[in-house]
């Protein structure tokens, strides 16, 4: 067992980061898959993870949306431990109860957009803020139809998912998801299942959200001219590790590791 | 020997054989009720975290489904009162009947629930919707239209399973046509309508089920 009194019960102070990762480890069977982590996201800022295929980066969005147990370490979030709750002055592993109540500020999208089937656009957007945060049916039809109409998708409210393309079943699920008004959101390769000529209408909404609101954000992809533009901080993994942190600028224009070099010129290759 | 079919006879009987085909109706619908909720117990208890509750209800489910329903039957009728659970035919044969289903549409169930996504729960996670939240909302909504074909074949199923229930003396179909057979000594008539009876329910049962199935479909929005 880990000793736990290394790990304050709550954040305080001046820069309470919105997202904390604090020595977090996690394996399956023996394959460690990260390895104590420790990963700072302030209030309002977007970071963004790239790093090869298999060096953690959805595994690290999953243990933060509650995805996935972690195995060493504590996460917080709002200054709160996530993965753990205070008990006698001391962190236990946090009960279902504390889980619901930490995760409520976290809202993640999906490479495979998981819109549920048998609802509507309309209906999957409003079914989080009435049944879980209790609106009254008309405030969660406003507050979607609102944020339908920021992704542009006002006009298919109607829909069901079956009947929209990949980059509006996107779109949706992004509005579903700040539906919940999050404080953080997570977008894990949201744009990876799309067809080409889709890609640019759900990478505008992401711009949008960026430019327009002050959401807390943290995205892997693999578009990495999106990720430049937008994101206030690069993290590139390597092994389950952050090889390289730092601006866009920086990371892509002057690498100072060689992995990040040889990782971002692969990739240019590849496009 | 007398093949001739009588029909005044067959006239005479008719009443008797309809007001039991209400009966039949009964048990059936009955015990396929009985099936539905708690076949749904079963399948949601083998989805638990509990692991041993997990694994005494697996076991359960595979119990039930290798020994005969009549067998049961007679167990909870005959067997019972030895343990002072004395009940009457109805009810012997209801909770026979409908154990013995659910463990069949349990089976059912599992298979409709694994066939929803993972991605879907993982939705709902994202959503903080309550574990009761997820199966009423989105997890069932989506594993029951692929689980009605099979619900559907057991729905008939148990309709022809009824007249067992005549070995501890409902008074079904079965029952009373061997009733009549016993009194008259003509057995041609009453098993002859039984039959046409069974076909006449069964046929019109399996054409709704499909139609109910097509319909259920369109509604939650699917193919
Ligand atoms: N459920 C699981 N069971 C076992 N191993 C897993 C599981 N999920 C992920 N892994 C392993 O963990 C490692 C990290 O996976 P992860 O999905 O985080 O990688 P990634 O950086 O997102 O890769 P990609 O770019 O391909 O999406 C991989 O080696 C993967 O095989
Ligand atoms: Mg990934």
């Amino acid at each position: 067992m880990e000793d736990m009194s290394n790990y304050p019960l709550e954040l305080t102070g001046p820069d309470v980061p919105m997202v904390r990762f604090m020595n977090v480890t996690k394996s399956y069977g023996a394959l460690v898959v990260l390895d104590k982590l420790d990963l700072d996201v302030a209030p309002g800022e977007m970071v963004t993870i790239i790093g090869p295929s298999g060096s953690g980066k959805t595994t690290v969005l999953r243990m933060l949306m509650t995805l996935e147990p972690i195995n060493g370490g504590v996460i917080y979030v709002d200054g709160q431990p996530l993965t753990h709750m205070p008990r006698g002055g001391r962190l236990v592993p946090a009960d279902a109860r504390h889980l619901r109540k930490v995760r409520a500020s976290i809202g993640m999208c999906f490479q495979q957009f998981n819109l549920f089937p048998h609802m509507t656009a309309l209906q999957n957007c409003m079914e989080g803020p009435v049944q879980v945060l209790g609106l009254s049916r008309a405030e969660a039809r406003a507050r979607s139809e609102e944020l339908l109409e920021l992704v542009g998708m006002i006009d298919k409210k109607d829909q069901h998912p079956s009947r929209l393309s990949g980059g509006q079943q996107q779109r949706v699920a992004i509005a579903r998801a700040l539906a919940m008004r999050p404080k953080v959101m997570l977008f894990d390769e949201v744009t990876s299942a799309l067809d080409p000529e889709v890609i640019g209408e759900v990478t505008a909404v992401i711009r949008k959200l960026v430019a327009e609101h002050n959401l807390t954000m943290l995205m892997v992809t693999h578009q990495m001219g999106f990720a430049r533009d937008i994101s206030d901080r690069i993290c590139f993994f390597f092994g389950g590790r952050i090889e390289e942190q730092g601006p866009p600028d920086v990371l892509f224009g002057s690498p100072r590791r060689d992995r990040t070099r040889q990782f971002l010129s692969a990739v240019k290759e590849a496009i | 020997m007398s093949f001739h079919w009588r029909w005044d006879f067959t006239f005479e009987i008719m009443p008797r054989l309809l007001w039991a085909t209400l009966n039949t109706l009964m048990a059936a619908g009955l015990g396929y009720a009985i099936a539905m909720v708690l076949g749904l117990g079963l399948a949601l208890a083998q989805r638990s975290r509990f692991r041993l509750l997990t694994l005494a209800v697996r076991e359960l489910v595979e119990f039930i489904r290798s020994t005969p329903l009549v067998l049961q039957i007679f167990f909870v009728f005959y067997v019972g009162p030895q343990f002072g659970i004395r009940l009457s035919p109805w009810v012997s044969g209801m909770a026979a009947i409908g154990l013995h289903y659910s463990a069949y549409l349990s089976e059912v169930y599992r298979g409709g629930l694994a066939s929803v996504p993972r991605g879907q729960w993982e939705a709902c996670i994202a959503l903080n919707m309550t574990a009761r939240q997820t199966y009423l909302r989105v997890i069932l909504p989506q594993a029951l239209p692929p689980a009605l074909a099979g619900m559907g074949n057991y729905l008939v199923g148990i309709l022809k399973d009824t007249p067992m229930l005549s070995v501890i003396g409902v008074a079904e179909l079965m029952q009373t046509a061997n009733a009549i057979g016993s009194e008259s000594y003509r057995y041609l008539e009453p098993y002859t309508l039984v039959g046409v009876i069974f076909l006449a329910i069964s046929l019109p049962v399996a054409g709704l089920v499909r139609l109910f199935e097509i319909r259920v479909r369109r509604k939650l929005g699917m193919r």
